[in-house]
């Protein structure tokens, strides 16, 4: 029994726990990596962070990501849920619309399409002159939009990056949903359609409130996803994006521990990253209990 | 079960029932506009990926909707020799493989002893494991990076394997946990009794019964470790090493320089095609996979 558990433990130990120790201690020293020599600094790597422009610019992007990214991921993929589950005919047997499955085939897949390669297919359709969008755009009438950067203008550049990572996202939650929904009894819906609640009420006040649970969930993993957004910025805007507008605090960190060699700065930018994240969390389990969260489980009258 | 709303409708009386109520046709021809334009919306650039990858660079840059003037696997050859495509892919191939065997056989064993056992500082292990879940990488790449340099895997696969079984564990351990907790004590008991060794009832008899929770989790390791990114590209520098998103990356950036477009399209489709097949064959698998993981 010693070998099950102590094999798997002592490669956890090793690169998950140690490093995460390691990492607390490195973010206080000025640990440039390479030379031996490291002084202990207590929190003025902290102290330098918080008046980083570039830093405070960079976890503005993230939150801004944070906030936009899982709201409309989920208010979408809730709607085709409910669709695809409930949202059929308002007589017979409660239904979806007709077509469920392949909707949910189709908008699933990019789910299992690598990140980055999502951030490349999109950096190209963005393409100024030779990509998809400006050609669909300038076809149809726009030629205002001809040679147009979507990725390389300061209004446009987070829209645009935001968008593909609600795109690469929606499916995986609609399937979630789905799931949720489906677990509802039918009864609860048969009895709200003869008091007379039409599709909307109905959503609003059953299917909602049930998967409260579920919705909260989904809103943390796109959170964390957005908090990282490392990879489809790595493709879209490798540098940063224009004036830095979609510079994530992960592409600074990278680029201050590999390229800058300030290992203990960018140790520090870790920390602060694992600490918003978890603030994060907490934030969103805080919302959903003052908002009603407590009574989940009971229908809303 | 039964009680749960059925998602397939029946065509006939569909058809009949729909005459027959103004409002639902409305919403109805309102969603499957919405969820077509969608649809459209996920699937043309995929098609128009596909379409570029059989043409030359002249005519990508030349105007996005042409069709190609030759339909050659020219692009193809290019990006998996001297792209290096195909190294990448045999690269990502070896430590997906062997990564998703270990973090499986080393998650089960884990798994196993943390739900079936009593001992001191169980919870303890538990609850550090279900700490590494939520972790964000960002936070300990850096001292990884020089923890692997310290034992001399820096720059290999091998090393780059052990972080991936490290990194996949947590989310294994977890799920795992859940389903050996479910599997009935009695087994076990009834086959300690006729003389079975600790090792040999957990290998052909509590393993085989956790084979559908296996097979959930294993998918979604799988998924997961193909697309890993961040790992290699901190932790697996060297280029012969390089794993597909990796490479992928590294192809693009050098694109906007030597300009292959074509190339780099038949790149993504060659990175698409087999996750598509994967996808299609296991998709009522997987979608199945996502419901029974987070609901469990």
């Amino acid at each position: 029994m010693a070998v099950f558990l102590g094999l798997p433990l002592v490669i956890f130990l090793l690169f998950v726990v140690w490093p995460v120790l390691q990492a607390l201690y490195y973010s206080m020293t000025d640990w440039s990596g390479f030379s031996a020599s490291m002084n202990f600094t207590g929190l003025d790597n902290y102290r330098k962070l918080a008046q980083d422009d570039i830093f405070l610019h960079a976890v503005r992007n993230n939150i801004e990501l944070a906030i936009v990214v899982p709201l409309v991921t989920i208010v979408a993929a809730l709607a085709i849920a409910i669709v695809v589950t409930v949202g059929g005919p308002s007589n017979g047997t409660i239904r979806g619309i007709r077509g469920a499955g392949a909707y949910r085939v189709v908008s699933f897949f990019p789910y299992a399409v690598p990140a980055i390669v999502i951030g490349l297919i999109w950096a190209q359709v963005y393409d100024p002159a030779a990509g998809l969008l400006n050609g669909v755009l300038t076809k149809s009438g726009l030629s205002g939009f001809k040679d147009f950067a979507w990725l390389g203008e300061v209004k446009t550049a987070m829209p645009a990056s935001m968008f593909v990572m609600i795109w690469a996202s929606i499916g995986f939650y609609t399937v979630l949903f789905v799931a949720a929904i489906k677990g509802i009894p039918a009864e609860i819906y048969e009895s709200a359609r003869l008091d007379g609640a039409g599709r909307f009420r109905t959503s609003w006040s059953i299917t909602v409130p049930l998967i409260r649970d579920n919705v909260q969930t989904a809103y943390i993993y796109i959170g964390i996803l957005a908090l990282d957004a490392f990879v489809y910025m790595q493709a879209m805007n490798s540098g940063g994006g224009p004036n830095n507008t979609t510079l994530t605090m992960s592409q600074y960190l990278l680029t201050t521990a590999f390229k800058k060699g300030q290992f203990g700065y960018a140790t520090a930018m870790g920390v602060t990253l694992a600490v918003i994240t978890l603030a994060f969390a907490v934030l969103v389990f805080l919302i959903n209990y003052l908002t009603g969260g407590r009574d989940e489980r009971r229908v809303r009258r | 079960m039964s009680t749960a709303v059925t998602e397939r409708a029946l065509p006939a009386e569909t058809r009949q029932r729909r005459s027959s109520n103004a409002g639902d046709t409305a919403v109805e021809v309102t969603s499957h506009v919405l969820l077509i334009l969608w649809s459209v919306i996920v699937i043309v650039p995929f098609l128009w990926v596909l379409l570029s990858s059989f043409k030359t660079t002249r005519e990508i840059l030349g105007s996005p909707f042409s069709l190609p003037a030759h339909w050659k696997f020219d692009n193809y050859v290019n990006a998996w020799t001297d792209a290096g495509i195909g190294r990448f892919f045999f690269n990502t191939v070896i430590v997906v493989g062997a990564s998703l065997f270990l973090v499986m056989l080393l998650g089960a064993m884990c798994a196993y002893v943390l739900a079936r056992f009593e001992f001191p500082g169980r919870r303890l292990i538990y609850n550090s494991m279900l700490a590494g879940l939520t972790f964000p990488i960002f936070l300990v790449i850096v001292p990884l990076f020089f923890v692997l340099k310290n034992i001399g895997l820096i720059n290999t696969l091998p090393g780059l394997i052990l972080t991936y079984v490290a990194f996949a564990l947590p989310f294994t351990v977890f799920f795992l946990h859940a389903f050996f907790r479910s599997l009935p004590q009695d087994v076990y008991e009834a086959a300690t009794i006729d003389g079975a060794s600790e090792w040999r009832a957990f290998f052909s008899i509590m393993l085989p019964m956790a084979g559908p929770g296996m097979a959930s989790v294993a998918i979604f390791n799988f998924l997961g470790l193909w697309n890993q990114f961040l790992l290699p590209v901190a932790l697996n520098t060297n280029q012969d090493n390089y794993v597909l998103t990796q490479g992928m990356a590294s192809f693009a950036s050098q694109a906007g320089y030597s300009v292959d477009f074509g190339a780099l399209f038949a790149a993504v489709v060659m990175t698409v095609l087999p996750v598509l097949v994967v996808y299609l064959i296991f998709q009522r698998r997987l979608s199945g996979s996502v419901a029974r993981g987070t609901f469990r």
